[in-house]
């Protein structure tokens, strides 16, 4: 039997004063592939507050299979490989914008059999959030995989488009609504 | 092949559909801070006002980020050596283990850290505090952890600094801290504070965890044993992210005979 269980150290905000030299902004955050990749795709958008204001000192973080829908580690048991870093990274500017180059991300299959749809898993950080929030970008032209996803379809109809994103010239743009009429869904994760 | 009078139980054992076996991690929400923590005003326009959907661990939550040694400069780990000068203050080593919550070290997991100067500045554009900036502190720092969850940084204590967020608020002096863990859902992103401060009754931040002895565990240790005489003081400060559900295979192991 494990011993004890140990209790987790909470979660504090990222706060106001995070972007240092040195720190942890680093300087190819958002380059999760350099822009001669084949396929590489723009995701970006901002993050807005509850007055629909852009928040101009937030962090957006991503993480994401390959296109063939691998990972580089060592619980993904399928014992396929890839070099592919996954991991975006990027600040946000004074007009609340954030952006991250990668490849989209191929299916993934479930422990019961299902196939979820190609996602990018996302964390936010702000001053003003104690604790990160996570949501997920799936992409627009990906109906028929989006409606078998079984995190997509559990999601209120009313909020499933909050985590689909617009494509547009050369990538894809998803906002981030931290508050608000059109809040977006966020998970516990 | 398994004798068919045993009392096995199929559908713990029998691989899933897909042949994919997942660890799953253990939720912890009452060792964090609720979003909306009304006495910290930057809040209230900030944290969503929908609640959470629980979102199951696929191979997205389970992996994340093994970032390498190739992150990690000579003097990362020491924020005293980063410049042409020391910078002023108290030095100070912290250390410590990054564990899981079944007191598993953490092995080659980044840690990184930022902080205000001894006079509570950072060197941030955004920082009014009228304190000095120290041309020999930049403020930030990173290292792995080693083979068993150990690391270790050499600093200057931060000194507390004052904020807006209610009449004469002060933040306690504190560390900031980044984790990745092995897997997305061991993320995590915290601050480390120092023993005995007299400024934690009224910071919001702090006490927007609500469980005390939660706030605890974010409270460094002054150890005498590890400073260095003539040199440096120590405070110990183990990281707890959250551990794996048993399996069904564990389950079954100690059934075995
Ligand atoms: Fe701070």
């Amino acid at each position: 039997m494990a011993g004890d269980t140990l209790g987790t150290t909470p979660s504090q905000t990222v706060g106001p004063f995070f972007a240092l030299s040195g720190g942890i902004l680093w300087e190819d955050g958002p380059e999760v592939v350099g822009a001669d990749e084949p396929g590489a795709i723009v995701v970006h958008g901002r993050v807005l507050d509850g007055n629909g204001d852009p928040v101009p000192d937030a962090v957006v973080e991503t993480w994401q299979a390959d296109s063939q829908g691998r990972f580089d580690h060592f619980d993904d048991s399928r014992g396929e490989s890839t070099s592919f870093r996954g991991f975006g990274r990027c600040g946000t500017d004074p007009e609340g914008r954030y952006w991250i180059r990668t490849v989209k991300p191929g299916t993934l299959p479930t422990p019961d059999g299902a196939t979820e749809a190609p996602h990018i898993d996302v964390t936010v950080l702000a001053r003003g959030l104690l604790n990160r929030v996570v949501t997920r970008i799936y992409f627009p032209e990906e109906q028929e995989a989006n409606a078998a996803d079984p995190v997509l379809s559990t999601v209120d109809a009313g909020r499933r488009g909050t985590l689909i994103a617009a494509a547009d010239s050369g990538g894809y743009q998803f906002d981030i609504r931290l508050q608000g009429d059109d809040e977006t869904l966020f998970f516990a994760v | 092949m398994y004798p068919k009078d045993t009392a096995y139980d199929v559908a713990a054992t029998t691989p899933a559909p897909s042949g994919l076996v997942l660890p799953s991690y253990k939720r912890d929400e009452s060792s964090h801070p609720a979003l909306d923590t009304e006495e910290y005003n930057s809040t209230h326009l900030r944290a969503p006002q929908q609640p959470l959907q629980v979102l199951p661990h696929y191979l997205t939550e389970v992996t994340g980020p093994l970032l390498g040694h190739d992150r990690v400069g000579e003097t990362d780990h020491d924020l005293t050596a980063q410049h042409a000068g020391e910078p002023l203050g108290e030095r100070i080593i912290v250390s410590g283990r990054v564990l899981d919550s079944d007191g598993k070290p953490v092995p080659n997991t980044l840690v990184e850290i930022w902080q205000a100067n001894s006079a509570g500045r950072y060197e941030h554009s955004g920082d009014r505090h009228p304190a000095p900036l120290d041309p020999n502190f930049s403020g930030t720092g990173r290292c792995l952890t080693d083979s068993d969850g150990f690391y270790k940084f050499i600093t200057i204590k931060p000194g507390a600094y004052p904020w807006r967020n209610h009449d004469n608020a002060w933040r306690p002096a504190h560390i900031h801290l980044s984790l990745f863990g092995q897997a997305f859902t061991q993320r995590l992103i915290t601050q480390m504070y120092f023993p005995g401060d007299p400024l934690f009754y009224q910071d919001p931040i702090f006490n927007s965890v609500r469980d005390p002895k939660a706030r605890e565990r974010m409270i460094s240790r002054f150890d005498l044993d590890t400073t260095v005489p003539e040199w440096a003081l120590s405070y110990k400060f183990d990281i707890v992210l959250r551990g794996r559900e048993a399996t069904p295979f564990e389950d079954d192991e100690e059934d075995d005979d």
